[in-house]
């Protein structure tokens, strides 16, 4: 079953100084359980992407459907990590009630309940009374994942969720989401510039054309469910995939397959 | 540095221009200089102001002046941070408004006395001229602060689904309170200020009021009780005012707070 459904999505944003087609006719579902990878070069609107999906941005074309409900504002069941995780955190609160935040419909001891397993989850079991000046920028990170999760959002989106932490934090983030999806069975799409980070995390990879981005070949990365950093990455599969994806961020809209 | 080296260390000049002037007035005045008249030593100002502070004075001129004095910055800061956070989050409130805003805060809020003595007279025009005065660093801080929600906090609110009241009272004013803060200093020396302005043109109790009768009395020693009364509350009121500050950014990084006080003046 299809649990989001992008139908001819084009968007152009007018400014005084003529208008911008960021993103364009882009056609593509992600199954329920899924997590899809969309890689793409800087600028491309891979941001515009993932905001026309969440609803933040009307698109001038095209439809978004979640659930087969056409998104019209943003859906209840859906949650996105930012790369600007410092910003995105509530700097004002404390680890716990920032999980716990979003969650207000929900009686006291079930938010408690949700903040605690959402927390330990991210292995940030310990932290809850801190403050998130207090952590190091992949464990703000973690936090924000752990309120993404504790949300229970049927499709969580990251945009470029990796980007800001060094190069050893970024690795121990990346399987950190692996576990996640394979214990929840979460359905996510990823954003990422980075290539070889699409590899390493995606079911399938998404690949998008400079701006105005459009799909330029969907690729199934068969590399099972488990992954490991030393070797999944010096992997035949791995390699072979990353030079393919590469090679078409180069070279711009070639077929394959 | 410990604790008794800091309060040593933020003491020990005061200290010694007190002594100091002790020293040069007691000299002055045994050597019978003209002008020590009108400069009586610490110790005399300290023996006088302990008469009239704790005199019937305090409940018929103290306790009414501070009381107007904190009644009306409590009114600035109430209308000015409700009214900063709806005209900061309102996309065209402030292109229409920031004009007149900063043309009314222009106004020397001493220059409002008269004006006010005029509308409702003399008894009664000290708690809106300091109203009024006190309340344009609050609402205009405010509405900056408001204002500079950033955009991921916005888009995750957005997301989260937020409802008003958590966006206004969770989000918006939270991000706003260190320039809330920052105003709510600004308006309570304004505060203070006016207090005493307005009970020196005219009112029937107040410090300024026996400031002006001191002076009528040719009693330069208690006018100076009275300045010193003032310096004492302004310190007093602003070290509690930052100690509130202090509690309610407690989740700021240390370092950041203290490089704001001195940005906004202490």
């Amino acid at each position: 079953m299809n649990m989001l459904e992008v139908d001819g999505l084009g968007h152009t944003y007018k400014g005084k100084d003529g208008s911008h087609t960021a993103i364009d006719g882009l056609d593509f579902t992600v199954g329920a359980g899924e997590l899809v990878c969309v890689v793409g070069p800087s600028g491309c609107g891979k941001s515009t992407l993932l905001r026309t999906i969440a609803g933040l941005i009307r698109p001038s074309r095209g439809t978004v459907s979640l659930h087969g409900t056409k998104v019209d504002g943003v859906p209840r069941d859906l949650a996105v990590v930012f790369q600007d995780y410092s910003r995105s955190l509530f700097p004002w609160l404390s680890v716990t009630r920032n999980v716990e935040f979003p969650l207000r419909s929900l009686s006291r001891t079930e938010r408690e309940a949700r903040a605690v397993e959402a927390l330990a989850a991210v292995g940030l079991a310990a932290a809850g009374k801190k403050y998130p000046w207090q952590l190091s920028g992949g464990m703000q990170q973690r936090v924000a994942i752990a309120r993404a999760l504790a949300y229970r959002p049927s499709l969580l989106l990251m945009d470029e969720p990796f980007a800001s932490v060094d190069a050893q934090t970024r690795f121990e983030l990346e399987d950190l989401l692996l576990r996640i999806r394979r214990e929840q069975d979460t359905t996510v799409l990823l954003v990422t510039h980075d290539i070889d980070e699409s590899v390493y995390l995606g079911d399938r990879v998404l690949v998008l054309s400079k701006s105005p981005a459009t799909v330029v070949a969907h690729l199934d990365v068969p590399l099972g469910p488990v992954r490991d950093q030393i070797g999944t990455r010096a992997s035949e599969d791995f390699v072979e995939l990353r030079a393919k994806v590469a090679g078409l961020l180069q070279g711009g809209p070639v077929s394959v397959r | 540095m410990n604790r008794f080296t800091r309060t040593a260390q933020r003491w020990v000049v005061f200290v010694a221009a007190v002594a100091l002037w002790e020293l040069v007035t007691q000299l002055a005045e045994a050597s019978g200089a003209a002008m020590s008249f009108f400069f009586p030593p610490p110790s005399e100002i300290a023996l006088t102001a302990k008469d009239l502070w704790f005199s019937s004075a305090f409940g018929k001129h103290i306790v009414p002046g501070v009381g107007r004095m904190l009644g009306g910055w409590a009114l600035a800061g109430v209308i000015g941070v409700a009214f900063g956070i709806l005209l900061g989050r309102s996309r065209h409130a402030m292109a229409y408004l920031g004009a007149v805003f900063n043309f009314l805060r222009s106004i020397p809020p001493p220059l409002l006395v008269p004006f006010f003595v005029a509308a409702v007279g003399t008894t009664n025009m000290q708690f809106p001229t300091i109203v009024f005065g006190a309340i344009w660093p609050v609402l205009l801080n405010t509405v900056d602060g408001a204002r500079g929600v950033d955009a991921t906090k916005v888009e995750t609110a957005r997301v989260f689904r937020l409802s008003r009241t958590q966006w206004t009272l969770g989000v918006v004013l939270p991000s706003a309170l260190p320039k809330v803060f920052a105003g709510l200093r600004l308006s309570l020396s304004i505060a203070l200020i006016l207090m005493v302005i307005s009970e020196l043109v005219g009112s029937a109790n107040g410090i300024g009021n026996q400031l002006v009768r001191a002076q009528r009395d040719y009693e330069p020693t208690a006018m100076w009780a009275w300045i010193v009364l003032l310096g004492v509350l302004g310190y007093l009121f602003n070290t509690v005012l930052l100690a509130l500050e202090r509690r309610a950014l407690a989740w700021q990084p240390r370092h950041s707070l203290e490089t704001q006080a001195l940005a906004t003046g202490g």
